[in-house]
């Protein structure tokens, strides 16, 4: 594994601001090794082989697509000869050498640039599907494995990048989501589910995202018989997709001993009782929506009680409660010269949180809508190496990057390190940094393109300073390409998903908004809005803050006052989601063609739109 | 043992550094001009990449051949600092005059100092010597010589520039496999039986004639010529003129339809 080397002994910033000099090397650590080897080599030669195969006409289309899907590799948008591979990152977990690997292999497969998605996945598109092998040889070197990151399986199991420095939590989730991944990776019961099947472990309600997945986990603690005893709030049957359903919690607390039982009965019912026919309809949410919450909640606790009276002792969660190790990367600098720039306050402000541990930062990375240069992966895993002190990195909820146990002396040298890299984009923690799916940049399934509309948001509102203002920091922007939610618009404070209109025989490409979602302790699913085309989707979502900064109350935030509009209490004007809908309508409609071509185009898009789909395989 | 190692396309640093002190190989370095002056490989002399190109003709080439000192017999080594791509260019030049003692030093200048070996900023005093001329049109594609090929279904194009030029314009009937592919971090090219898989998995071998293109001047592309013969394939042409002179010719392209790939790019 690479040594920490250091050689980088002036670094200047990009607007020659902040001069800070590193006047002796840093210690020499090596790279930790990760916790868990997820990667099995022998898998990358089954696959190889299975693509010859396929290609010489030996498997049908069916069972190969099951195959592939099963290792990992997506489709591609209007075409068979091109693969993503999303790689799992269990628990959200990377290390530097997993970073550097990824950044070669983009560059050798993928389009030099990788991807983070919303589920702690690292995506590399455009891949020959011939490479794929490739890369998984090449991930098995660090330990990393996409199987089971696509298809009916067990999906990758996340936890939140706050886990371990949440001021909030009750205890740490990061070793019961890791134990959760290992057990479920490759095991018989998983391999050939009704449907995908997702697990989210966070830190806290305020972290959220617990009740819109199958399974969602927060730590909790209880006294018991004067002794404080470790278990979780556990929510099922939650969901974003075309159609969407918020997690309903199992019971008061579900003790640690319980956790994996109750897991196995979960997937066990699921995989019992789960639609395999109707595929627009075969998650669990639907199940446990079509039985009715108390049945199911019933079914679960019988089911639970069976397999803790069946199951083997040897059937357990591996959990390594092994403290992390922490140890500050040692820098000596010159003081003297450190000047920093302006742009510093405002990074500190929106891309930081101070953590449980006194001293202690977590740096989130602004990245536009997941997107990571091979160099820029190169550099953040030095800056890993360099500056914090758990040595490795969190992927996060919003396709982004956390750098946890920042010293705060460290934190003016790791922004002009970021700035050098073009990391050090502020926002990361405001609703300047808009979640958009893969759209038609890759996907078959999308109708418009979310992800340069999303990165279009980003630029308009940090080019506004609006991630400085506080009254919007808590609120999400969220788009879909389509109405299948990977871009998790029902859960934004203002949520889109892509679809085509038309004037006469002109097609534009349009956007179905709704507002007031949230994925906190009071999870709510966006409330239908209006149609806005994309060409107005800015214009529309700057009126909307210019209309909650006329109307709010003293201490509304965005968030609170569009969850008041959307519960029908917004005030006398506006006073519920039709009224702004009023207000807006004279925004979205449409000029005609020869007044404004501009308007018929998609973001990124030079020719004339139309819809256009494939087969969909279900990205997330 | 000389012949058997003129028969590769690499040369190890070690290796490289012994022959130096023996001064057995001639070692060229094709940085720019002040690149080389600030340091270079002990002994090396300078060829610049855009010294040569700005006439590559074969009297040209000839006359730059026989002021380093170059004759039929002389071991010649190349290096560059850029994936061995540069390098790979003026090998081929090399090869294609006639010349067939010339190998790539399987690392990059960057490489070479980062383990410590030796450099220095001196310039050697060369005696010039006299190549002959043997031209080599086996290993040269031309663009009429392409479209020829084109038909055929023994001929197998590889477009070596990154995918997502690819994606938005190639040459009718080219896979892509962009430069990265065939080196690894340390060394320019991958070991054999990597290289032979990588091939293999993409349905290169048998007996297939392959050419190599890139975007302008044929280094990438010149580095695939290498990375093919490094895993045996002895049947590779370089598409010197590359893509730049396809598309002037405007000769007909093909494009990845219906995705906005580009937006997926952080760049």
């Amino acid at each position: 594994m690479a040594q920490r080397e250091h050689n980088q002994k002036f670094i200047t910033a990009a607007n020659g601001c902040s001069v800070l000099k590193e006047l002796h090397p840093r210690q020499i650590i090596p790279d930790s090794k990760p916790a868990i080897e997820w990667s099995r080599m022998e898998e990358a030669d089954n696959f190889a082989k299975t693509v010859k195969l396929f290609r010489q006409g030996w498997y049908d289309a069916d069972s190969f697509r099951r195959f592939r899907l099963q290792h990992g590799a997506y489709g591609t948008r209007m075409t068979g000869d091109y693969a993503m591979v999303r790689i799992k990152i269990p628990a959200g977990e990377i290390y530097p050498q997993q970073l550097e690997k990824i950044s070669s292999i983009s560059e050798q497969y993928s389009i030099g640039s990788a991807h983070l998605s919303t589920r702690e996945n690292v995506q590399l598109h455009w891949v020959v599907l011939e490479d794929v092998s490739e890369i998984f040889r090449e991930l098995a070197q660090v330990g990393l494995t996409s199987r089971e990151a696509c298809g009916n399986t067990v999906r990758n199991v996340m936890c939140s990048p706050l886990s371990g420095v949440c001021p909030e939590e009750a205890f740490d989730a990061t070793p019961y989501s890791l134990a959760t991944a290992r057990f479920f990776l490759r095991n018989p019961m998983a391999q050939n589910l009704p449907r995908k099947f997702k697990f989210n472990f966070t830190c806290c309600e305020k972290h959220g995202m617990v009740r819109m997945v199958d399974v969602g986990l927060i730590p909790a603690v209880r006294q018991n018989d004067g002794q404080i005893q470790k278990g979780f709030k556990v929510f099922l049957g939650g969901g974003l997709g075309n159609k969407s359903y918020v997690g309903h919690q199992l019971e008061d607390f579900t003790p640690e001993e319980d956790l994996l039982h109750t897991s196995i009965a979960v997937v066990r019912l699921f995989d019992r009782l789960g639609d395999r026919k109707n595929l627009a309809r075969n998650r669990m949410r639907y199940l446990v929506n079509d039985m009715g919450w108390e049945k199911f909640q019933n079914l679960v606790l019988k089911e639970r009680a069976i397999v803790r009276a069946t199951q083997s002792v040897v059937t357990r969660l591996h959990v390594d409660d092994t403290p992390a190790v922490i140890r500050r990367p040692i820098a000596v600098y010159d003081e003297s010269s450190n000047q920093i720039s302006d742009g510093y306050a405002r990074w500190l402000k929106t891309n930081t949180l101070p953590q449980r541990q006194a001293e202690y930062s977590s740096v989130f990375i602004t990245l536009e809508a997941g997107d990571i240069t091979a160099r820029q992966l190169d550099a953040m895993a030095q800056m890993i190496r360099d500056y914090s002190a758990e040595g490795k990195a969190r992927c996060g909820f919003v396709q982004n990057l956390a750098l946890r146990y920042v010293h705060n002396d460290d934190l003016p040298m790791l922004y002009s390190r970021l700035l050098n890299t073009g990391l050090a984009k502020s926002g990361a923690l405001t609703m300047a940094a808009p979640i958009g799916c893969s759209g038609t940049t890759s996907c078959n399934l999308a109708l418009t393109n979310s992800h340069r509309l999303a990165k279009e948001i980003q630029r308009k509102f940090l080019e506004l300073h609006l991630d400085l203002d506080d009254d919007l920091r808590d609120s999400s922007i969220k788009i879909s390409g389509c109405p299948n939610s990977c871009g998790q618009h029902g859960i934004a404070t203002i949520g889109f998903f892509g679809g085509g209109a038309r004037v006469g025989r002109d097609m534009y490409p349009n956007y179905q908004m709704s507002l007031g979602g949230r994925s906190d302790g009071d999870t709510m699913l966006g409330m239908t809005c209006m149609r806005v085309p994309a060409k107005r989707v800015i214009p529309v979502i700057l009126k909307i803050i210019d209309l909650f900064k006329e109307h709010k109350k003293p201490d509304d935030s965005l968030k609170s006052w569009i969850h008041r509009v959307a519960n029908n209490s917004g005030g006398t004007e506006i006073n519920s989601i039709k009224d702004i809908q009023k207000v807006l309508a004279p925004m979205v409609v449409p000029p005609r063609k020869e007044d404004d071509p501009d308007f018929y185009l998609d973001h990124g898009s030079d020719v004339s739109y139309h819809t256009k789909t494939g087969k969909g395989e279900c990205a997330a | 043992m000389c012949c058997l190692r003129s028969e590769n396309v690499t040369l190890d640093a070690d290796s490289l550094r012994s022959e130096i002190s023996d001064r057995s190989l001639l070692v060229i370095d094709v940085r720019k001009e002040e690149e080389y002056k600030t340091d270079h490989i002990p002994g090396s002399v300078n060829l610049p990449l855009a010294s040569l190109l700005a006439d590559d003709s074969p009297q040209h080439v000839l006359s730059i051949v026989n002021s380093m000192g170059i004759d039929d017999e002389t071991r010649v080594a190349v290096y560059d600092d850029r994936s061995g791509a540069i390098a790979s260019r003026v090998a081929w030049t090399l090869e294609y005059l006639g010349h067939s003692k010339v190998m790539l030093l399987d690392i990059t200048y960057a490489n070479w100092k980062s383990l410590g070996f030796d450099t220095d900023s001196n310039t050697p005093q060369v005696q010039p010597k006299t190549h002959s001329m043997n031209l080599q049109p086996d290993i040269l594609a031309t663009y009429d010589y392409l479209e020829g090929a084109q038909a055929r279904d023994d001929v197998v194009l590889i477009d070596n520039r990154e995918r997502l030029n690819f994606l938005e314009q190639h040459i009718p009937g080219a896979i892509n496999l962009p430069y990265h592919a065939f080196g690894t971090r340390d060394h320019i090219l991958r070991p054999k039986d990597e290289m032979m898989r990588l091939f293999g998995n993409r349905g290169i071998g048998g007996d297939s004639e392959i050419i190599t293109y890139c975007g302008s001047v044929g280094t990438l592309s010149g580095l695939a010529y290498y990375a093919l013969k490094s895993a045996g394939f002895d049947n590779a042409r370089l598409y010197v003129r590359s893509f730049i002179e396809w598309k002037r010719l405007q000769k007909p392209t093909m494009t990845q339809e219906d995705a906005n790939y580009w937006d997926l790019s952080a760049e």
